[in-house]
C-alpha cells in the first residue's frame, strides 16, 4: 500500500508545482512550457506503478512501467526487427506511395472544375470512412509481406491528403490569380510559385492526418497475416501467449514512432510554410 | 443541388472502372474454375498460368473471361454482386422478419452502432469537459493540451488487444465496452479542439459587455461561450462520429469479436468469403453516411432555431 501511498503524494505535489508554475510569472518561458506537460506525464505513470505496485495488479494484466522499460532494454533486437518491418517497410513505403498518388491525382483533378466539384464530395466522405477494414482483402491480394500493409497504407492516407490538396489548390484569392495573369504567368508558372506554396498549409494538414494513419494501417494489417516478425505481429501473439511486457513494449515503440513522424512531418512544415500566420510569432 | 451531376459522373466512372477491373483481378481464380469444369483452358494447369499475365492469359481465354463475373469466391466481386448480397443479408431478411438473425447485417450493423453510440457519448463527455478545463485553466491548458496531441499520434490500434485483456480480467462482461473506450479514445480529440475553439469563439468586447453588465462566470459561460461554440460543436461532432465508428471497428478487427461489422469482416476472411467482407466494409460505409447526414441536419436545424445560418 506504501507505494500507492508514495504515488498519490507525488501527484498531489506534481500538481501543486504545477499550479504555481503555471501561474508564476516564468510561465511564458520556453522551460516552463516544457517541463509542465513533462510533468504531467511523468505523473502519470508514477501512478501508473503506484497503483500495480501498492494494489498488487498481476503482471499479466498490467505490468508497470519499470518492467515495461526493462523488458524494453533487453529486447532492443526484436524491437529493432519489428520496427523494420513494420514502419520502414510497410508504413513509410505506403505513406510515400499515397502521398504521391493523391498530390498527383489532386494536381490532375484541379484541372477541371467538374471534377473537383465532383470529387470533393466523394472524397470527403471515403475519408470518413473505415477504410481499415480493407485489411484483409489487400492480405489476400497482395500476400503475408510488407506489401500488403504498403497497400492499405495507401488506401488509408490517399483521400485526406487528396481532399485536402484540392482544397488547398483552391484557396488562393482570385486577385492572387489575376495579379499572376497580368504578369502573362503560364499555367505551370501560376501553379508553382502561387497556388501550390499557397496550398502547402492544407496540404500538410493531410500529412500529419496521414501519419497515424499510415501506422494504424500497417499494424492492423499484420493482424490478418504476415511474416514472423512486425509490431502487429508481436501484439497479436503477445497478447496470446501473454509476454504483455514485450506488447507494452512494442506499444511503447509505437506512441514514439508515431509522435516522431508527427513531429518531423510538423518540422518540415515549419520550414516549408514560414510565411504562414499559424506558424510565426 | 449543383454538385449533383458531377458526383453522380465521378460514381459512374468509378463504377465502370471497377467492372473493368474485376477481368484481370478474377482471370486466374476463373480459369482454374473452368478448368476443374472439363473446359481446355491456354496454357494448362494453374502453375504454368502463374508465370502468365493476365493480359495475356485474358487474350488467349477470351471465352472464359465472363466466368470472372459470377465466380462464388471471387478476387474482386462485381458491384453487383456486393449490392445483392447487402440485399440478401439486410432488406430481403428483414422481408422475411429475420431482422434480428446472427446472419443479419442489420443485426450486426446495431451491434456496431452501439458500441459506437457509447463510444461517441463517452468521447464527447470527454471532449468538453477537457475543453472547458483548457480555456478556464491555465494549469490543465499547458500540461494537458501537448498530451492529447500525442494521444492522438499513438495508434491506438497497437493498444487494442490491451485495453481488452484488461477490462476482461477486469471482469467487465461483453465485449461492448472495450469497443467503446477504443471509439471514445478517437472521437474526443476533434471534439475538444473544436470546443476549445469554439468556447473562445467570443470576442473580447462581448466578453467586456457581459462583465459591465455584471455577470457571473457560469452566466457569461451559459449565456456566451456555450452558444457561441455550437456551431464548432456540431462540425466536430460530425468528425467525432465517423472517428467513433472507425473505433469500434478497428476495436473489433483483431480482437476476435464475434458480432458486429469489423467481426463480419474478420470471419468473412477466415472462411474466405470475400463477399461476406465487401458486403460489411459497404453496410459500414452507409452506416457512416447515415450517422453524419442525421448529424448534419440536426446542426442545420439547430442553427436555425438559434437565429445562426448554417
Amino acid at each position: 500500500m506504501s507505494a500507492l501511498f508514495a504515488a498519490l503524494v507525488f501527484w498531489g505535489a506534481a500538481w501543486a508545482l504545477n499550479i504555481w508554475l503555471a501561474n508564476s510569472r516564468f510561465s511564458t518561458t520556453r522551460v516552463v512550457r516544457l517541463v509542465v506537460p513533462v510533468l504531467f506525464g511523468v505523473t502519470l505513470l508514477v501512478l501508473w506503478e503506484g497503483i500495480v505496485r501498492g494494489l498488487n495488479v498481476s503482471v499479466v494484466i498490467l505490468p508497470p512501467p519499470s518492467m515495461v522499460a526493462q523488458t524494453f532494454a533487453a529486447s532492443t533486437d526484436i524491437l529493432w526487427i519489428d520496427f523494420v518491418q513494420t514502419v520502414l517497410k510497410g508504413a513509410l513505403r505506403g505513406f510515400i506511395i499515397g502521398f504521391l498518388a493523391a498530390f498527383i491525382c489532386a494536381i490532375a483533378i484541379d484541372r477541371s472544375a467538374f471534377l473537383t466539384r465532383g470529387l470533393l464530395p466523394i472524397g470527403n466522405f471515403f475519408a470518413a470512412l473505415p477504410i481499415v477494414g480493407v485489411a484483409p482483402i489487400m492480405v489476400n491480394w497482395f500476400g503475408f509481406d510488407w506489401q500488403s500493409k504498403a497497400a492499405v497504407v495507401v488506401v488509408m492516407v490517399f483521400f485526406p491528403i487528396l481532399v485536402n490538396t484540392v482544397q488547398g489548390l483552391r484557396a488562393t484569392e482570385a486577385m492572387q490569380r489575376d495579379l499572376m495573369r497580368t504578369y502573362g504567368a503560364t499555367y505551370t508558372q501560376t501553379l508553382m510559385k502561387l497556388r501550390l506554396p499557397a496550398a502547402m498549409p492544407f496540404i500538410f494538414n493531410g500529412l500529419k492526418i496521414a501519419t497515424t494513419l499510415a501506422l494504424i494501417g500497417a499494424i492492423v494489417a499484420e493482424y490478418f497475416g504476415s511474416p514472423t516478425r512486425g509490431m502487429g505481429f508481436r501484439i497479436s501473439t503477445g497478447v496470446g501467449s501473454l509476454s504483455i511486457d514485450l506488447v507494452w513494449a512494442e506499444i511503447a515503440v509505437a506512441a514514439l514512432v508515431g509522435t516522431t513522424f508527427y513531429g518531423i512531418i510538423a518540422w518540415i512544415e515549419k520550414r516549408v510554410t514560414f510565411w504562414h500566420p499559424s506558424q510565426r510569432g | 443541388m449543383r454538385n449533383l451531376l458531377p458526383v453522380l459522373s465521378v460514381l459512374g466512372a468509378l463504377l465502370v472502372l471497377w467492372y473493368l477491373a474485376v477481368a484481370p483481378m478474377n482471370i486466374r481464380v476463373a480459369l482454374d474454375q473452368v478448368e476443374r469444369g472439363g473446359a481446355t483452358v491456354i496454357p494448362e494447369g494453374s502453375v504454368e498460368r502463374r508465370d502468365v499475365s493476365v493480359w495475356r492469359l485474358m487474350a488467349q481465354n477470351s471465352a472464359h473471361v465472363k466466368t470472372g463475373y459470377a465466380l462464388d469466391r471471387p478476387r474482386l466481386p462485381t458491384p453487383a454482386q456486393v449490392g445483392q448480397e447487402l440485399w440478401k443479408t439486410t432488406g430481403a431478411m428483414a422481408m422475411k422478419g429475420r431482422a434480428w438473425s446472427k446472419r443479419s447485417l442489420i443485426y450486426h450493423g446495431w451491434i456496431t452502432l452501439q458500441s459506437t453510440l457509447w463510444g461517441f457519448f463517452l468521447g464527447t463527455s470527454l471532449g468538453i469537459i477537457g475543453a472547458i478545463a483548457i480555456v478556464y485553466s491555465r494549469v490543465a491548458e499547458m500540461s494537458l493540451m501537448p498530451w492529447a496531441i500525442i494521444s492522438q499520434t499513438i495508434p491506438i490500434v497497437a493498444l487494442a488487444p490491451m485495453i481488452i485483456v484488461v477490462s476482461s480480467q477486469m471482469g467487465v462482461d461483453g465485449r461492448g465496452f472495450p469497443k467503446a473506450i477504443i471509439s471514445a479514445y478517437l472521437c474526443y480529440f476533434p471534439v475538444l479542439v473544436g470546443m476549445v475553439k469554439g468556447l473562445r469563439a467570443p470576442e473580447v468586447s462581448q466578453l467586456d459587455l457581459l462583465k459591465t453588465y455584471d455577470a457571473t462566470g457560469l452566466q457569461s459561460f451559459l449565456k456566451l461561450r456555450l452558444p457561441a461554440s455550437v456551431p464548432y460543436l456540431f462540425t466536430s461532432l460530425k468528425v467525432g462520429i465517423a472517428a467513433a465508428l472507425v473505433g469500434t471497428i478497428v476495436g473489433e478487427l483483431p480482437t476476435g469479436a464475434i458480432s458486429g461489422l469489423g467481426a463480419r469482416i474478420l470471419i468473412g476472411d477466415q472462411f474466405g468469403t470475400p463477399l461476406a467482407i465487401w458486403s460489411a466494409l459497404f453496410a459500414a460505409a452507409i452506416l457512416a453516411g447515415m450517422l453524419v447526414t442525421l448529424l448534419d441536419l440536426t446542426q442545420r436545424l439547430a442553427l436555425r432555431r438559434m437565429g445562426m445560418q448554417a
